[in-house]
């Protein structure tokens, strides 16, 4: 069993912090890789990447907004209540290395996986630029946190109510036009990506996104996680989630993203009319 | 001879009770319901207690059929079961899911003049018997030997490591990468052919004896084999399976709708998927599904989706009915079942919507030529044979490859060329010290007694290991 030591809610109890207990897992985790956690007997295996992990501790830290039945019933668990199970750490690790100018741009929950990139960059001795974005100023999580872990934050919301009145892509063009950059880090939603590689390879910028694709095992073992990526088939599980922005197939993603839409709306439906009625 | 034909006529197996065809389609109960005593000992009466007896060569562990088979003509049931464990940990499992015709029974003196001994049938019995009227009883356990044992893979041959080693008085832990042990007995074998309460008692099994069970430990990720004996740990023994889908990289192979066997399987035995959504785990409801492959695997996931309420399922396969892979229970089961044979038939590229979902494929009709390398007629396609088949579920089973996840985190354990441990065959010892393999990490995808042989195998050398020296 994995316990909760530290719960919070942002963005008004959409989005959720869990800081676990998992001992195993915290020592070995490196920057962009993720876990798999399960609630309960009955539960579904959901990845999430760790936003932090802390060795001597011997605990990791997740973020994750709530979308579904999943993520409702781990929102559910207090401090003290335990995960069943949670396997990891999975996936590749970011590679991180000194290149000079990096801007990381973060939308959504994207921002929490950006986070411990974002650190591992400036660590490395980059120079960081970081942009993150929400819908608006109630959505945006771990501002603080991002202004520790790069050189210059900038902040954007959709409809203006905080920062710059606009999308990330446009803060992010305007950096680039000033010229000298020479990666570019994407993670949120999947057209946030697409559109920031969209720019970028104008630029002709190198840039990293990581994705999502849903998942089972998470180990390589069923396919499920299939994106492709210049034209061949990759298992994100284990050959990603990062990959190169420019070669990923971003319309088959959002596609794939939307397998069981239907039985989840209804899955996640009947699990608040359960929970209302307690 | 004619004396044995005489009895083969006159004495015919006796059959297995079986769920009705049309009511068992629907759901996922077990399929065969099992022996009473009065006909497993009616079945045993059948043997001839051969002196040199061809279905004990026939099976790959060597388990000593006559035997078992004399203590049940004799009722002694508790007898049978524990000799049948001298060579066979899980028969349950074996019972079940053995490929017997290619095996024991194939070697049965009864069956050249009529239908063999229901050896399978009589294993299986002699453990659901123990199962429900046993004592339990654990078998007598080696004084502690201070030795820790690591064991990776919790599938058959990684069961049967435990349960030799734990007995012979080391202390063994298995590492299980997925929250469940059990391997593919749990997540690819169908409730309805290999029950999971079955592998769940047999792993307790192991736990009441005092083997320690991790899940959620995928090693090469979460710890290492290096780690693993920095922790203590003097011997290693690996039984990762083979856990890589293939697909057949055919175009619009990643619409949505085309799933590998392993996920599909897993997603319906291990999720318990078929139960959504009482539990969270969805699993795609065809109403037309194809099935691409002819082997267990194939057939276990027909079954299923004809279980989740397809209308209709195929079987595409590129060969003949001569050279389909399955067990032979589970070709004719299927069939029953409704399940339909595309055969000579080859998938060549998938069909889709605006939305991504496939919505059929196309095939073409093949014919067989010559013998290939593999001694089986190479299958040919025909020209301007294509035609279309309706699908909205498409599963993959053409096969299954060595996964790398362990292996290319092991620096120092030798590979074949297709990623599989390169082992010696009279021990399973790998060219790492201290480090053994076997099952389908060494094999290729095989069958559950080879895995389990294996197992005992590398068991004894661990052993020799631990109280000798490497
Ligand atoms: C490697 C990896 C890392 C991730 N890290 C994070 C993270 O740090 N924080 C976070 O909030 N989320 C993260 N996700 C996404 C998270 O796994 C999904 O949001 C979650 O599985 C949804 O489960 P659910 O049952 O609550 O919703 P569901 O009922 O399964 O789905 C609700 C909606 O979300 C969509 N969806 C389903 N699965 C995914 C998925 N894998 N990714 C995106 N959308 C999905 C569906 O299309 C559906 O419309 C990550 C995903 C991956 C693969
Ligand atoms: C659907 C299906 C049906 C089959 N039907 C039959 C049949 O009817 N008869 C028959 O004889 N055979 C059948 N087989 C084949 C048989 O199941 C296998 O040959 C056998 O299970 C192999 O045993 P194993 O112990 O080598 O590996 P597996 O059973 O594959 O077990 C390997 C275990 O190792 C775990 N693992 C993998 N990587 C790691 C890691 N890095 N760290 C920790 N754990 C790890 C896996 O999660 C798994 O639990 C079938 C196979 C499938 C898939
Ligand atoms: S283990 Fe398998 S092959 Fe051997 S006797 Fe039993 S069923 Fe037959
Ligand atoms: S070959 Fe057949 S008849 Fe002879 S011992 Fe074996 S099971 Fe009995
Ligand atoms: S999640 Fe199964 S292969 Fe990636």
């Amino acid at each position: 069993m994995f316990k909760i030591v530290r719960r919070q809610e942002m963005t008004g109890g959409t989005v959720i912090l869990n800081e676990i207990e998992a001992p195993l897992i915290a020592k070995k985790a490196r920057p962009g890789q993720f876990v798999i956690l399960k609630a309960n007997e009955n539960g579904e295996r959901i990845p999430l990447t760790m936003a932090d992990t802390d060795p001597e501790k011997g605990t990791i830290t997740i973020i994750y907004m709530v979308v579904g039945k999943s993520t409702a019933l781990f929102r559910d668990l207090q401090v003290g209540d335990s995960y069943q199970d949670v396997i990891g750490p999975l996936g590749k690790a970011t590679h991180l290395e000194k290149v000079g100018k990096v801007i990381c741009v973060g939308g959504g929950t994207g921002v929490a996986v950006l986070h411990p990139i974002t650190r591992g960059l400036k660590e490395v001795g980059n120079d960081v630029t970081c942009i993150i974005g929400a819908r608006n100023k109630d959505l945006l999580i771990l501002e603080d946190e991002m202004k520790k872990a790069s050189h210059d934050l900038r902040v954007c919301t959709d409809d203006g109510s905080y920062g710059h009145h606009g999308f990330v892509t446009q803060v992010m063009q305007e950096i680039l036009d000033a010229g000298g950059v020479k990666l570019v880090v994407a993670i949120g939603p999947v057209p946030m990506m697409k559109a920031v590689s969209k720019i970028t390879k104008d630029y002709n910028v190198p840039t990293m996104v990581s994705l999502n694709p849903i998942m089972v095992d998470g180990t390589g073992m069923c396919g499920g996680c299939r994106v492709t990526i210049g034209g061949e088939t990759k298992f994100a599980c284990v050959d990603g989630p990062e990959f190169d922005g420019h070669q990923v197939d971003y319309d088959e993603l959002i596609k794939r993203l939307q397998a069981y839409q239907e039985e989840e709306r209804e899955c996640h439906r009947q699990y608040c009319t359960i929970r209302d009625a307690k | 001879m004619a004396d044995i034909a005489e009895k083969a006529r006159k004495n015919p197996r006796v059959p297995m009770p079986e769920q009705e065809p049309k009511v068992r389609a629907r759901n996922f109960l077990e399929v065969p319901t099992g022996y009473t005593m009065k006909m497993a000992q009616e079945e045993a009466s059948r043997c001839l207690q051969c002196k040199k007896p061809g279905c004990v060569n026939g099976c790959p562990v060597g388990v000593d059929i006559p035997g078992f088979i004399d203590f049940i003509v004799q009722g002694d049931m508790s007898g049978a079961i524990r000799h049948l464990w001298k060579m066979n940990a899980l028969p349950a499992v074996c019972g079940r899911v053995c490929p017997q015709e290619i095996q024991c029974e194939g070697q049965c003196i009864v069956g050249k003049k009529g239908q063999p001994v229901a050896i399978g049938n009589l294993e299986r019995f002699c453990a659901d018997y123990e199962r429900e009227h046993g004592t339990g009883e654990l078998p007598p356990k080696q004084p502690a030997t201070g030795k820790r044992v690591a064991v990776v893979g919790s599938g058959p041959s990684g069961l049967t490591v435990a349960g030799d080693l734990i007995v012979k008085g080391h202390d063994v832990t298995i590492f299980e990468a997925f929250h469940k042990p059990g391997g593919v007995l749990v997540y690819g074998i169908p409730e309805f052919r290999l029950p999971k309460a079955i592998v769940a008692q047999e792993v307790n099994f192991l736990a009441r004896l005092g083997v320690k069970v991790e899940c959620n430990a995928v090693v090469g990720r979460t710890v290492s084999l290096d780690e693993l004996f920095t922790e203590g740990y003097e011997a290693i023994y690996v039984g990762v399976g083979a856990g890589l889908p293939k697909f057949m990289n055919l175009p619009g192979e990643n619409l949505v709708g085309i799933l590998s066997a392993n996920e599909y399987l897993t997603r319906a035995n291990l999720m318990k998927a078929y139960q959504y959504p009482d539990v969270d785990t969805p699993i795609p409801h065809g109403k037309n599904v194809v099935v691409l492959g002819a082997g267990n695997v194939a057939m276990d996931s027909a079954r299923t989706a004809m279980r989740l309420g397809a209308e209709t399922v195929k079987i595409v396969y590129r060969r003949s009915r001569d050279e389909m892979p399955a067990r032979k229970a589970e070709i004719h089961h299927a069939e029953e079942e409704g399940i339909e044979m595309c055969l000579l038939t080859n998938p060549t590229r998938y069909l889709g919507n605006e939305k991504g979902r496939l919505t059929g494929m196309e095939c073409l009709r093949m014919e067989l030529g010559e013998p290939d390398a593999s001694g089986r007629r190479r299958p040919i396609p025909i020209k301007g044979s294509e035609y279309l088949v309706d699908c909205d579920l498409c599963i993959v089973a053409v096969g299954s490859g060595a996964n790398p996840l362990l292996t290319s985190e092991t620096s120092d354990m030798q590979l074949n060329k297709w990623g599989y441990i390169v082992t010696d065959t009279a021990t399973g010892k790998t060219t790492k010290k201290g480090v053994w393999a076997g099952g389908d990490i060494v094999t290729g995808a095989a069958t559950v007694i080879l895995a389990m042989g294996a197992g005992r195998q590398a068991a004894n050398s661990i052993h020799n290991y631990l109280t000798l020296g490497w």
